[in-house]
């Protein structure tokens, strides 16, 4: 925890204080990407960066991820902590290959000789009516692959903390940001007015430099009966699905999927005997597979019914039929059910 | 599906590329045509791209048939300097011919020789300073060579023994060494341009010196990194050379597979507003000069250079293939612009200070010395042969901290060792 004051801050502002925060304390910090500097991000994630750090620190690029994420290997490789932007996470694919089979590889193919520092940060998920190209939740492509680790925030408090341990971090990191959360948490009821940050007690940051560690998940809401799983904008709508369904649950906000905390996993599902895990992104080879599978090797003899998956499903983001698409609270409800019915 | 019929245009037909000869076939080098040396004029290393355009369809040559260095580009290096890159190059065909054999030996899994292209490493590491950054291809171990690296570590790489320093993770040839300047080789080709021009970069922005420099083949310009790089390259006006090693063959298919039949590869630096120059390859004296040309240009603020070498591949692409298959027999010999170490002896001894028995001496020597540093990395192992590292290695370096799944993974790993060798021991695999 930091001794500087805090104050209310949406996720687009904890975001923006956190580079803030790394830019003033090294030198060696930059942040690149689509529409980054002068104006700041199509989120306004790195507003005033530029203005305030100057133009070889806070800079536009051309439009090709391949060759953000291709620049940020070399730039890492002369020495600084480059923070590339991808505008959207959906526009991740052509960057693949650099941080796939570069970025993630750099420092095992050279024996610790290099190593990549770099954060990128990238908005995903759907619930804005973005459509297929402006919705997408690829966490799990990254997630099979070794050498990088996944974060994701769920709150302003932790989307700065986070932030900060990434850009901290000596290996690659994909910080991927729930963009419906940018400005207020989110029950999963669309129809409802969206409720600010300002109300929610994770939205007071503190403005200087704190970091929550990775590897390290958040149990957000202690119960008897249940554990959920889940990440991001998910957390919100699966803890209002549970007040609304009137059970009494563990929840537990992963906030790093690579390295996973399977300790507090392991420990809750032992306790409560069933488990729910909620993502947005597509089912089938999902992150949500790899955490039943790890569930049941380690919690077999203590589950009382089988693992629940509540996830997107295994089509493309469809614009017009968004929340028939998003896994909101009827699917979440459907799946509680059913793994308390026994 | 034949739309055309009934119509009155004429049928669309599909171009796939074809090279001149296929096996069984005559070499045929007609298309090619060969500048004489000296006429390709040297403009300013500070003239506007747009003023060098036609340096992208010239070929800079320096040395001629007579064995002279003539022309504009000739830089004028002292004998000396001359008899080092020769002693580098002859170095980097000896170590290729002998690391070759111990792969028929069966003492490592793979080889890549990069006969008849050893100028273009070679020239360049010469023209660069030893502080610039390399992000080379798989086919530039002429600049660890150039640069002094010891043979006896680049062995070891190559066997993947207990003294490799990358731990044996690595498929041969594929080294990587901060202290010489030369980024770890992937094996995913041309991602190193937008790495090097991203060093680059950084090295502007912190108001370094030192420049950047990086080598792909004609065949992988096609990837989308290439394009990224050279965008990135123009936008910024990278302190970096980009080097297109054009020698006609990417495995099997010939360079029109690439674009190749249509243009050059130096014009691809039309496009883009950058300074764009095609060198002979085999001719080390163009290759120093048009490097020095781009450095210089580069140091001071003038951004980027394209070069493309036009030189030509005298082997197989690895010891993983046979170019008997897919190409003529005699296109080695009959390629046009002759063989670089060949072509600097002949220049050596017409200028007087070079002769047939110092070359022969120096082959001897240099056969001796490859041989010495292979004996000495034997030592330590060859692939397969249970003087490799120690199995728990495999999990460092994924991450700077070893997390909880891994360290799981590794003491599975140990335990399925102590099953397959319950007598304790490394054991051959």
């Amino acid at each position: 925890m930091s001794d500087t004051p805090s104050r209310r801050m949406n996720m687009i502002e904890a975001i923006n204080s956190a580079m803030d925060v790394a830019m003033t304390r090294d030198a060696d910090v930059v942040v690149f990407g689509e529409d980054v500097g002068f104006f700041g991000g199509v989120f306004r994630a790195t507003a005033g960066l530029q203005q305030k750090f100057g133009k070889t620190r806070s800079f536009d690029t051309p439009i090709t991820e391949c060759g953000i994420i291709g620049v940020a290997v070399g730039m890492a490789a002369y020495g600084l902590r480059p923070i590339p932007e991808i505008q959207f996470a959906d526009y991740i694919y052509p960057a693949l290959d650099q941080l796939v089979s570069e970025a993630a590889r750099i420092r095992y193919r050279s024996a610790g000789q290099w190593h990549m520092p770099i954060t990128v940060r990238s908005p995903f998920g759907g619930g804005i009516f973005g459509g297929q190209t402006h919705s997408q939740s690829p966490e799990s492509i990254f997630t099979h692959v070794s050498g990088l680790k996944t974060v994701i925030p769920s709150t302003p408090y932790d989307a700065k903390g986070l932030l900060l341990a990434a850009i901290e971090d000596n290996d690659p990191v994909l910080f991927f940001e729930p963009k419906r959360i940018y400005n207020g948490p989110f029950d999963g009821h669309y129809d409802r007015p969206v409720q600010p940050w300002a109300k929610h007690p994770a939205s007071e940051v503190p403005e200087g430099h704190y970091t929550i560690p990775l590897g390290k998940a958040a149990l957000v809401r202690e119960g008897q009966d249940l554990t959920v799983i889940t990440y991001g904008t998910m957390v919100h709508v699966g803890l209002a699905a549970i007040e609304e369904l009137g059970v009494d649950a563990d929840v537990i906000d992963l906030r790093t999927l690579v390295p996973l905390d399977i300790e507090t996993i392991e420990a809750s599902v032992k306790k409560t005997g069933r488990c729910v895990i909620i993502h947005e992104a597509t089912r089938t080879s999902g992150f949500g597979a790899e955490l039943a599978a790890q569930i049941q090797e380690r919690c077999f003899y203590h589950l009382e019914a089988p693992i629940e998956r509540v996830t997107g499903f295994d089509t493309p983001y469809p614009h017009s039929l968004e929340w028939a698409y998003f896994p909101g609270p009827v699917r979440i409800g459907m799946a509680i059910e059913k793994v308390m019915k026994d | 599906m034949n739309d055309s019929r009934g119509r009155n245009r004429p049928p669309l037909s599909l171009h796939i590329p074809e090279p001149p000869a296929r096996p069984g076939e005559e070499a045929d080098f007609s298309h090619i045509q060969v500048t004489p040396a000296g006429v390709t004029p040297r403009p300013d290393s500070f003239a506007a791209a747009h003023d060098l355009r036609d340096m992208a369809f010239g070929l800079v040559r320096v040395l001629d048939d007579a064995g002279q260095a003539v022309g504009p580009w000739d830089p004028r290096l002292s004998p000396d300097v001359l008899r080092t890159m020769l002693r580098d190059m002859a170095l980097t065909r000896a170590f290729d011919n002998r690391m070759f054999r111990a792969q028929r030996q069966g003492k490592t899994s793979f080889y890549m020789k990069c006969t008849g292209e050893e100028a273009v490493a070679v020239a360049q590491t010469h023209a660069l300073d030893r502080e610039d950054m390399c992000f080379p291809s798989y086919r530039q171990q002429g600049i660890l060579i150039t640069r002094g690296h010891p043979l006896v570590g680049m062995i070891n790489q190559i066997y993947s023994n207990k003294g490799d320093t990358l731990k044996g993770r690595q498929l041969p040839i594929m080294y990587s060494s901060p202290e010489y300047g030369f980024f770890t080789v992937s094996g995913n080709l041309t991602t190193q341009l937008p790495q090097a021009v991203g060093w680059a970069m950084a090295s502007a922005s912190k108001g370094d010196s030192r420049i950047a420099a990086a080598w792909c083949g004609e065949g992988s310009t096609a990837e989308g990194d290439f394009h990224a790089a050279m965008t990135f390259a123009t936008v910024y006006r990278a302190p970096v050379i980009i080097n297109v090693v054009n020698n006609q063959w990417a495995i099997s298919s010939f360079a029109g597979f690439a674009g190749g039949e249509a243009t050059t590869f130096a014009a691809r630096a039309i496009g883009y507003g950058i300074a764009g120059l095609r060198v002979d390859g085999n001719d080390a004296l163009a290759v120093y000069a048009a490097t020095a040309w781009a450095a210089e240009r580069a140091r001071t603020n003038n951004g980027p250079t394209l070069i493309e070498h036009f030189t030509y591949r005298a082997e197989g692409h690895s010891t993983s293939d046979d170019p008997s298959a897919y190409r003529s027999a005699d296109e080695g010999v009959k390629w046009p612009l002759g063989d670089p170490i060949a072509r600097l002896k002949a220049h050596l001894i017409t200028i007087g200070e070079w002769d047939e028995d110092r070359h022969a001496a120096m082959d001897l020597e240099l056969a001796e010395s490859v041989k010495a540093a292979q004996k000495e990395a034997e030592k330590n192992g060859i692939l397969g042969h249970g003087l490799h590292q120690p199995f728990e290695t495999m999990f460092e370096d994924v991450f700077e901290e070893m997390p909880p799944h891994l360290k799981e993974q590794q003491a599975q790993m140990l335990a399925e060792r102590m099953r397959k060798w319950p007598n304790g021991g490394q054991g051959p695999r």
